[in-house]
């Protein structure tokens, strides 16, 4: 769901974070329009109250891991985590994470890629967010929530700050609700 | 695992955090595993204070961060002390314009990239990562923040690894690091 759809309509810091967001036509194929969210990091007011919408939304979940997606989940996940008392667990490329690992594999356009988590990392029971920074096909996070329900964690939400039209009118991804900032920004004169 | 001379009492359960992983990702390499770390929210939190405590009052602009574990400990610190944050990437994974700088591995090179227009001449900035080993990945990060103008202020690190020499490597810049991954 979107945010502007779930208590902050009008929310003039969500008009914010839209705009900071630049578009990067054409990358990286043609035909894409990249939402580059490295300008939202430049402005430290968007950044912050991107942060703060997902920790207003999640501090009283009773949420004690935040999983983060490579890499740009990386950017998003640690803040959030630590300003709700969560742990933060990455979610890595095959081959990254030194220790033992469990493996999801997922489809791409064209072909399969995986993701990894540290074995150990979650326990049984706990209640988990995944974060990354768009949403397109689902998936990415369809893999990340496979990974955290098959050792035992409960995927309370995820939790994006785009999400792309694919998943509008979606409320759900593999039954686990969605929560997303803003939608994508066409390409416009002034970046 | 050693803690740094002098100690703040945080350092030895941070230090403590830390995994260590024989032989990854080849024979003989003792691998500092900083993922344990993020798992104690504590030391996780002490970790992010510490730098945020020594860097607020030096009118840092930017925190630059190194892929990819630099993006778990820059971004938090950036936000702390009212700075931007500047993810350092690996080649093609940035989609605007950039500019590359390329650094020695031990076989090969390899390259590192920052988007155009993300800093700003007279700009002061903060490079960070989770460790350094021989300096090469800074030294490149330092280079590229140079070449715009930007002010190197400091590198900092969670962990030291002091046998590989990074320090000396990067000559004037000074290094900050919480542990020695002795």
């Amino acid at each position: 769901m979107f945010a502007a759809e779930n208590g902050l309509k009008g929310d003039p810091r969500l008009q914010a974070i839209s705009q900071a967001i630049r578009v990067v036509p054409h990358f990286p194929k043609p035909g894409i329009m990249f939402q580059d969210i490295t300008t939202l990091l430049l402005d430290h007011k968007a950044f912050k109250d991107t942060v703060d919408i997902f920790v207003d939304r999640y501090r009283d979940m009773g949420i004690s891991v935040v999983a983060g997606v490579e890499a740009r989940g990386f950017m998003f996940g640690p803040s959030i985590a630590l300003a709700i008392g969560a742990k933060f667990v990455p979610l890595r490329k095959p081959r990254k994470l030194p220790g033992e690992v469990i493996s999801e594999a997922y489809v791409l356009e064209y072909g399969t890629d995986c993701l990894e988590m540290h074995v150990g990392a979650v326990q049984t029971g706990e209640r988990a967010l995944v974060i990354d920074d768009l949403v397109a096909t689902g998936g990415t996070l369809s893999a990340a929530i496979r990974l955290l329900e098959r050792v035992g964690a409960e995927v309370i939400e995820c939790a994006c700050v785009i999400g792309l039209p694919e998943v509008k009118g979606q409320c759900r991804l593999n039954g686990k609700p969605l929560y997303i900032l803003v939608e994508p920004r066409e390409i416009d004169n002034c970046c | 695992m050693a803690g740094k001379d002098g100690q703040d009492p945080r350092i030895q359960k941070i230090s403590s955090a830390i995994r260590v992983i024989p032989d990854f990702p080849k024979p003989g390499i003792m691998f500092q595993d900083i993922t344990t770390l993020l798992l104690d929210t504590k030391a996780f939190r002490d970790t992010i204070d510490l730098f945020v405590e020594r860097y607020k009052d030096k009118n840092i602009s930017v925190v630059a961060g190194i892929e990819a574990r630099g993006f778990i400990f820059g971004p938090p610190i950036a936000l702390a002390i009212g700075a931007k944050f500047v993810p350092m990437r690996k080649p093609n994974k940035l989609p605007g314009e950039v500019i590359s700088e390329e650094y020695s591995l031990e076989y090969g090179t390899d390259k590192m990239e920052m988007h155009v227009g993300a800093v700003e001449a007279g700009e002061r900035a903060l490079i960070i990562d989770d460790l350094i080993a021989t300096g090469g990945t800074l030294c490149a990060a330092i280079r590229l923040l140079e070449r715009v103008g930007v002010h190197v202020v400091e590198c900092a690190c969670v962990i030291e690894l002091p046998e590989l020499k990074g320090r000396d490597r990067l000559g004037d810049k000074p290094l900050f690091v919480l542990v020695d991954g002795a």
